[in-house]
């Protein structure tokens, strides 16, 4: 007889209005993500495949307005959805809460307090967590007039530049040098505002896989010295490619200009986290296309700045406008009494000679 | 059927002796002509003479320099990206130790083109850029070209020489000023 499997029992969560069923033990956003990116709240450190990420920069808060079936009771203050798992009958409200925007406001200016707004001049302008958060959530202006902490930029190996002074301090490289190395010294030096990235990634340079600290650092505060000040993203096409390789899966996004691979990076999926980190080797070495087996152009949403100016053959639709017309077409009511229009209407006959159909019955 | 009311009644009637003689007329017809010789001409003579097109016009790219003289732009690539026509490329650099007094950010353009044939003079570039580097002179516009070669400006062109800076101004009267366009946005 087969063996009976085991199901665990789904527990019934509503965000924003939609309902989703999840396995125990999921967190309020990796439910909002099942349902799609329209709810799933925005998430500045939370990166689903380092472990024990998240928690750190508040921009995931939502508002539990019920907190599960048994205890319909709403939650005293908004929550940070990365860490919080769902109960049955949970009600969530991302967007649609007022509470939430506001907080979000709020968070952006936080985060934004010693952020410089330099993106004219930062490398990861155009693909930058940080960026779209502020534009999706943040206010139009800034009420903050003090100084930014400043740090000297520091290189971090021959490959890697550290730019402390755009680091919202998210933990995510902290985290991936936790995987990559267990010679981990130290994390974060500094409390509160002296908070500082320190020796611990110095420490964990020599290995493989240091390069994907730059792919999950969400602003431009570790950035690829052999991409430095090369291009502007959008510019540059990007392409899935792969190659053979001994230490990582070589699964990897080419960023061409041109006929030049000016950048190596990991596949980014939806949420914009890296799930195969990619080896140094890959990463800085590999720049010529001969290296790799293109597979294809990269996804990118039409929203993006990635995609303005590129004109992908398969997406230039020539029957578009035809089927556009076809779908908004109305026909005309035609039922009108033409002999009120005051047009003279002459015989058939008169027409006879240039146009004989005109004596045919009308159908 | 009356399709407007200033149509006018066609009669046959009889002209009289002066209206025969024409002569009335044709006088009438020379007075005109010579009262015009007399007015204020409307056109200029176009190349030497140039009209004042308002504060508004969009004529010549500039790249702006700021009031130390360094170049404002920093290659972000907003006006490229923000192009309708795909008219601006333009190629980073960094900026070195010592070249602080050439540059005001720690990029710069190394290379600045606008190919000339594509651009329409939207000014959707200057509305992009974060800068404030990049404007569209109202006092001048692109001269015509005859070889292909020519169209195609580069930073020798574009960039602000520094004694023929530009102001814009509302007022044809006042010329050129080497002051900063007024900035509503302060530059960080």
């Amino acid at each position: 007889m087969a063996e009976q499997e085991i199901k665990p029992q789904l527990l019934k969560v509503t965000i924003d209005g939609i309902e989703v069923e999840v396995e125990p033990g999921t967190t309020i956003l990796q439910a909002a993500r099942k349902i799609g990116p329209a709810v799933a709240p925005p998430a500045m450190c939370y990166y689903q495949p380092l472990k024990g990420s998240g928690g750190k920069c508040r921009a995931c808060l939502v508002r539990v307005a019920a907190g599960s079936a048994k205890d319909p009771r709403p939650m005293p203050k908004l929550v940070a959805s990365c860490l919080t798992t769902v109960q049955d009958g949970m009600v969530v409200e991302n967007e649609t809460s007022p509470q939430v925007v506001e907080a979000r406001k709020g968070v952006v200016e936080f985060l934004l307090l010693n952020h410089p707004l330099d993106c004219p001049v930062c490398d990861q302008a155009g693909e930058c967590d940080l960026q779209n958060f502020a534009f999706d959530h943040g206010r139009e202006t800034t009420r903050y007039e003090e100084d930014r902490r400043t740090f000297e930029k520091r290189d971090i190996g021959p490959y890697i530049q550290l730019h402390m002074t755009r680091c919202i301090l998210c933990y995510r490289c902290v985290f991936t040098a936790d995987q990559i190395t267990n010679k981990r010294v130290h994390g974060v030096m500094g409390r509160g505002d002296a908070a500082e990235i320190s020796t611990y990634i110095e420490k964990a340079i020599d290995n493989d896989f240091s390069g994907n600290v730059i792919d999950v650092c969400p602003v431009g505060a570790l950035t690829d010295k052999t991409y430095r000040f090369k291009n502007r993203v959008w510019f540059t096409k990007p392409v899935d490619a792969h190659r053979d390789c001994p230490t990582c899966s070589g699964k990897v996004t080419l960023w061409y200009r041109g006929d030049d691979v000016i950048r190596v990076t990991a596949r980014k999926n939806e949420w914009n986290e890296v799930t195969e980190f990619i080896c140094n080797t890959c990463r800085f070495d590999k720049k010529k296309t001969s290296d790799w087996t293109i597979e294809g152009p990269t996804k990118i949403s039409r929203s993006s700045v990635i995609s303005a100016n590129k004109y992908r053959r398969d997406e230039i639709k020539p029957s578009f406008g035809q089927r556009l017309a076809a779908a908004e077409y109305k026909a005309i009511d035609d039922e009108r009494d033409t002999s009120q229009l005051g047009i003279q209407q002459l015989a058939p006959e008169r027409f006879a000679k240039v146009l004989p159909s005109a004596l045919e019955p009308e159908p | 059927m009356q399709l407007t009311n200033r149509s006018k009644q066609v009669s046959n009637k009889e002209m009289t002796l002066a209206e025969k003689m024409y002569l009335p007329a044709v006088v009438g017809g020379l007075a005109i002509t010579l009262r015009h010789f007399f007015r204020k001409k409307v056109t200029i003579q176009y190349p030497e003479v140039k009209r004042y097109l308002g504060p508004i016009y969009r004529g010549h790219h500039v790249l702006k320099r700021d009031e130390q003289g360094r170049e404002r732009c920093t290659a972000c690539g907003l006006c490229a990206v923000a192009c309708p026509a795909e008219a601006i490329s333009m190629v980073a650099a960094e900026r070195k130790k010592g070249e602080e007094n050439l540059y005001r950010e720690e990029k710069y353009a190394a290379v600045y083109e606008i190919n000339m044939l594509r651009c329409i003079f939207c000014g959707l570039c200057e509305e992009a850029c974060p800068k404030q580097a990049v404007y569209l002179r109202h006092d001048r516009m692109v001269p015509v070209f005859q070889e292909r070669d020519e169209v195609i400006y580069g930073k020798d062109r574009l960039v602000e020489k520094m004694d023929d800076r530009y102001i814009r101004v509302n007022n044809s009267e006042v010329k050129a000023t080497p002051t900063e366009p007024s900035l509503t946005r302060a530059a960080t």
